[in-house]
């Protein structure tokens, strides 16, 4: 059907999966204050991408799968963006709170 | 009408009908599975979205009452999640080939551990059930200072909330694991009857993008959730 990655490369992103959850782990030890979270994300992100680019070997499928993925991490983004925002900007205005 | 269907002759016992090759009919599952996965992505998201927001509200309060989590339980789930994820990516390849035997024994190592990490998840439970933290039950919640923990219980009612976040969202995926675990066992009882072969094995590959999907979900829950509080800056 589709091109598969090989062996080699599967156990690749396995050992590079594995390491990342040890430096997530190891970086949550060390204070970086609001950073801390960012980092933590991106390589949750990271890890994400790598699962579902080889795993999940959408690399490889068909441009209208690569829309229907592309379309469920825009949801996201948006679902979350939107939110957050409306959060974020809340303590913008002068009197600190708006509820 | 006189016409011999040549085609037909060669006509592939597990291509249905609707379908004009095996190829578009792989395609479409695929496609169908992906569709099925994006509304587990509305689900999840919507749980990740007010825990954002409850995050934002209460950073002190989540940063304290993480500490509750034990980060050693999730990074062990982690990375036997991550195996589990590795065993199954082989195992679709496996099917691939066409390698009946590997493909058995790669799902019962998937099944394996993903029955370690249900054990492990059930361990964790048993401690937040014993120490006090199940907010939800009656007489199962106690968030007063401890000697490793003091100055918690100012944090007492927003404690309640991280620890709802972390029962329904761990709940939610575990019951996914649960249905994970009973979605292989079904592909491995179909592999061992010899139904897949190279050129038909849909069943597995759909099955997997499930199991992957899982793993990725629990790759954001063990940071959002077991790490927080890690620094203990925020007490």
């Amino acid at each position: 059907m589709h091109q598969l990655p090989s062996v080699r490369s599967y156990v690749l992103v396995w050992l590079t999966l594995t390491i990342m959850t040890f430096v997530t782990f190891y970086i949550s030890t060390i204070d970086l204050g609001d950073w801390n979270i960012v980092v933590a994300l991106l390589i949750a992100f990271f890890k994400m991408m790598l699962v579902i680019l080889i795993f999940m070997n959408v690399k490889a499928e068909s441009p209208l799968t690569k829309l229907f993925v592309g379309a469920g991490f825009f949801w996201m983004v948006l679902l979350l963006g939107q939110v957050a925002i409306d959060y974020i900007s809340r303590t913008w205005m002068p009197e600190g709170k708006m509820w | 009408m006189a016409e011999p269907h040549g085609a037909v002759a060669e006509h592939n016992p597990n291509l249905r009908h609707h379908f004009d090759s095996m190829e578009q009919q792989f395609d479409s599952a695929t496609l169908g599975m992906w569709v099925f996965l994006l509304t587990e992505i509305m689900f999840f998201g919507g749980m990740f979205c007010a825990y954002m927001i409850y995050r934002s509200m209460y950073p002190a309060a989540f940063a304290s009452t993480s500490q509750h989590m034990n980060p050693l339980w999730g990074a062990t789930n982690t990375a036997v999640l991550i195996v589990s994820s590795l065993s199954m990516a082989l195992a679709v390849r496996a099917a691939h080939l066409g390698q009946q035997k590997a493909l058995q024994i790669l799902l019962l190592i998937t099944i394996f551990f993903g029955l370690c990490f249900l054990g492990v998840k059930a361990i964790e439970y048993h401690e937040h059930w014993v120490d006090n933290k199940v907010p939800l039950i009656g007489g199962h919640w106690d968030y007063s200072n401890t000697p490793e923990f003091p100055n918690q219980a100012q944090y007492a009612r927003q404690a309640q909330i991280l620890f709802c976040f972390y029962f329904f969202m761990t709940g939610f995926h575990a019951v996914h694991m649960i249905v994970g675990v009973g979605l292989m066992l079904t592909i491995f009882a179909m592999a061992h009857k010899g139904k897949f072969n190279s050129s038909y094995f849909t069943p597995v590959e759909i099955s997997g993008l499930y199991w992957h999907f899982v793993d990725i979900v629990w790759i954001f829950l063990f940071p959002l959730l077991y790490l927080i509080g890690h620094t203990k800056n925020l007490i």
